[in-house]
């Protein structure tokens, strides 16, 4: 024990001692802090003090060109919160997350395991399921708005018209309905919208999945290539079978990766924008409306500046409660290491 | 030896159903980007959208022409915002990197965990002020707005990528400079730098990718066509009722190319800069 306490100090000791021989020049201790300060000081405005303001300004009475910063506490809260359309988006928020991030995590791990079966052609395959990460929201929600377009069972389009050309006898008008499944829904007396699944919700879901589910599969990908082989090995030697192996101990050695993707996913998917924007604009009837739509056109279409700033913030609060306790936890296992 | 041949022996009519599942999603993930190929080589004769499906019958790029003849400006605008947005932020990160990497002080884990913070938040959050202090600055609605903007907020990113890439430099290397009496400039120029060529290609086409992709600061700090980025101008076209759905398609692959070339081309560097984004170190 003791051994081990002076094999640890005496490392530190040459260095100190090194450092007192060598004496550094006085202004280096703080150069680090004089190139650290225009970074730290554009995040300390641009994100904290920003954030700070918008807070400010979802307090204030401002609605429309001219700035007013009258304090009137909640009410813009109240307002947004006890609209049909925030509704919706709360709404279409969390079932978009939970679909989107299901599917990404399941096809994603799907995905990477058969890759990481040694099967011919990986890094085509690979480069194939990974590329949608590379383009926007904007490119994915501009094609799959067509892929969806429905046309009529006599004279189907996109999707459908596929189906039709194999043979399959599907039809799907998705993109066109603001119906809720199952049954219209579930609406409680002192809820404006109906719960459930709104069907438009599923085009929007797919085409998320279609883009980020290849980030999921380089994600387990990764992690199943840092599991040493000898450990399964050992495993099958013992006479477990592929199942076991994988339940037992491939799955089990995932699950930092997959906490890793809900973060990441999680936060992408409640603030969703760029596709939803894109793909539906909102529609139909605000089935598939996300409140990033709602804040980007009640501040910038409507000047109502107060309501938006409400909005925003609400989203920070809902990507704050996933990802700050996440970075808390970082800290200080990382302090600790 | 043995061990290892048996289960693949008994799995093999499960490899065949493996193939048929991961062939299945490669034609998931290639149908959007088929029908944008094909769609774009119509003429405009051909553009049906109960043909939708059909292959062309001869090489007429009527589309892409079409597409690229509205989309040309913001092409330009898109990359007099990417590249110096891509250049300054790199630097910063390298810098704040080997800072927070390599000469640690007391706090410096806490206020990198501050840094990171701002990588998360939802953008509409700081959309209203950052709007109001562009203006006062004169700088919104221009390109230079747009990209001190996307050097501000890409700092978090290109933080963590270098101070996870440096991590992997031993300490000894800089002590040993030290005792050779270099000061923390010249260690960052003969150490730290030559070293850092995969770092900065790493971090540069991460943010080229996530620049030349954003959508929001483009669309609320522009608000003129001469100034929209391309995923502004795309937007623009696919919302408008008067352009054709082929133009959209063929404008949608036009936007995309830049950022898929770079991944064909440099798709290694892409995925290590894709890991280090998720947080993974």
């Amino acid at each position: 024990m003791a051994g081990k306490v002076a094999e640890e100090i005496r490392p530190r000791v040459a260095r100190r001692e090194a450092a007192t021989r060598v004496r550094f020049p006085r202004v280096d201790r703080f150069i680090p802090f004089v190139v650290l300060a225009p970074s730290v000081a554009a995040i300390l405005v641009f994100v904290y003090g920003f954030i700070l303001w918008s807070t400010v300004v979802s307090l204030s009475r401002w609605q429309g060109i001219v700035p007013d910063l009258t304090f009137v506490g909640f009410r813009n809260y109240a307002t947004i919160f006890t609209s049909y359309r925030f509704q919706s988006d709360l709404r279409n928020t969390i079932v978009f997350t939970v679909f989107f991030l299901i599917g990404s995590l399941v096809i994603g791990l799907l995905l990477a395991v058969l890759l990481d079966a040694r099967v011919r052609g990986e890094s085509f395959f690979r480069t194939v399921y990974l590329f949608p990460m590379a383009i926007s929201f904007v490119v994915t929600g501009t094609a799959w708005q067509w892929l969806f377009v429905p046309g009529t069972p006599q004279e189907p389009t996109g999707l459908n018209l596929l189906f039709q050309k194999l043979g399959l006898p599907i039809f799907i008008a998705w993109s066109t309905t603001s119906e809720v499944w199952p049954n219209g829904g579930w609406q409680p007396e002192w809820l404006r919208v109906p719960l459930g699944i709104p069907l438009a919700m599923l085009p929007v879901i797919i085409a998320a999945i279609w883009q980020m589910s290849g980030f999921t599969m380089a994600m387990y990908l990764a992690a199943l290539r840092g599991i040493p082989d000898e450990l399964r090995e050992a495993a099958r030697v013992d006479g477990a079978s592929e199942w076991q192996v994988f339940r037992y101990i491939t799955f089990p050695l995932l699950q930092p990766v997959t906490l890793a993707a809900v973060i990441v996913l999680g936060h992408i998917s409640l603030k969703i924008f760029d596709l939803i924007m894109t793909q539906t604009g909102g529609g139909p009837g605000f089935a598939t409306d996300v409140p990033g739509i709602f804040m980007y056109e009640t501040t910038f279409k409507s000047n109502k500046y107060a309501e938006g700033a409400a909005i925003a913030l609400v989203m920070l609060v809902m990507v704050s409660v996933l990802i700050v306790p996440y970075l808390i936890w970082r800290l200080r296992t990382e302090t600790e290491r | 030896m043995s061990a290892r041949e048996f289960p693949v022996r008994r799995l093999r009519p499960m490899r065949l159903a493996m193939y048929a599942v991961m062939v299945g999603f490669a034609l998931f993930y290639l149908l959007p980007v088929y029908l944008m190929f094909i769609t774009g080589m119509k003429s405009f004769e051909e553009v049906n959208i109960s043909r939708m499906w059909d292959l062309p019958s001869g090489l007429r790029f009527d589309s892409f022409l079409a597409a690229w003849n509205t989309l040309e400006r913001s092409f330009l605008n898109s990359f007099q915002m990417v590249i110096p947005a891509t250049i300054v932020s790199s630097l910063l990160g390298s810098l704040n990197g080997y800072v927070l990497s390599k000469w640690r002080f007391r706090g410096s884990d806490a206020l990198f965990t501050a840094i990171l913070f701002g990588m998360f938040i939802p953008y509409q959050s700081i959309l209203i002020p950052l709007v109001l202090t562009l203006q006062r600055l004169g700088l919104y609605g221009s390109i230079p707005g747009l990209i001190l903007t996307h050097v501000v907020y890409g700092i978090p990113i290109t933080t963590l990528i270098f101070r996870n890439y440096y991590a992997s430099i031993p300490t000894e290397l800089l002590e040993a400079a030290k005792v050779d009496g270099a000061g923390f400039f010249t260690i960052y120029r003969r150490v730290i730098l030559p070293l850092s060529a995969t770092g900065f290609v790493v971090v540069a086409i991460w943010q080229f990718t996530s620049i030349w992709n954003e959508f929001l600061f483009g669309l609320v700090i522009t608000n003129s066509p001469q100034e929209r980025p391309v995923t502004v101008a795309l937007q623009n076209i696919a919302g408008s009722q008067y352009t054709m759905w082929n133009v959209q398609m063929a404008g949608a692959l036009l936007v995309a190319l830049p950022t898929l070339l770079v991944y064909v081309l440099l798709g290694r560097y892409f995925l290590r800069g894709l890991l280090a984004g998720s947080l993974k170190g």
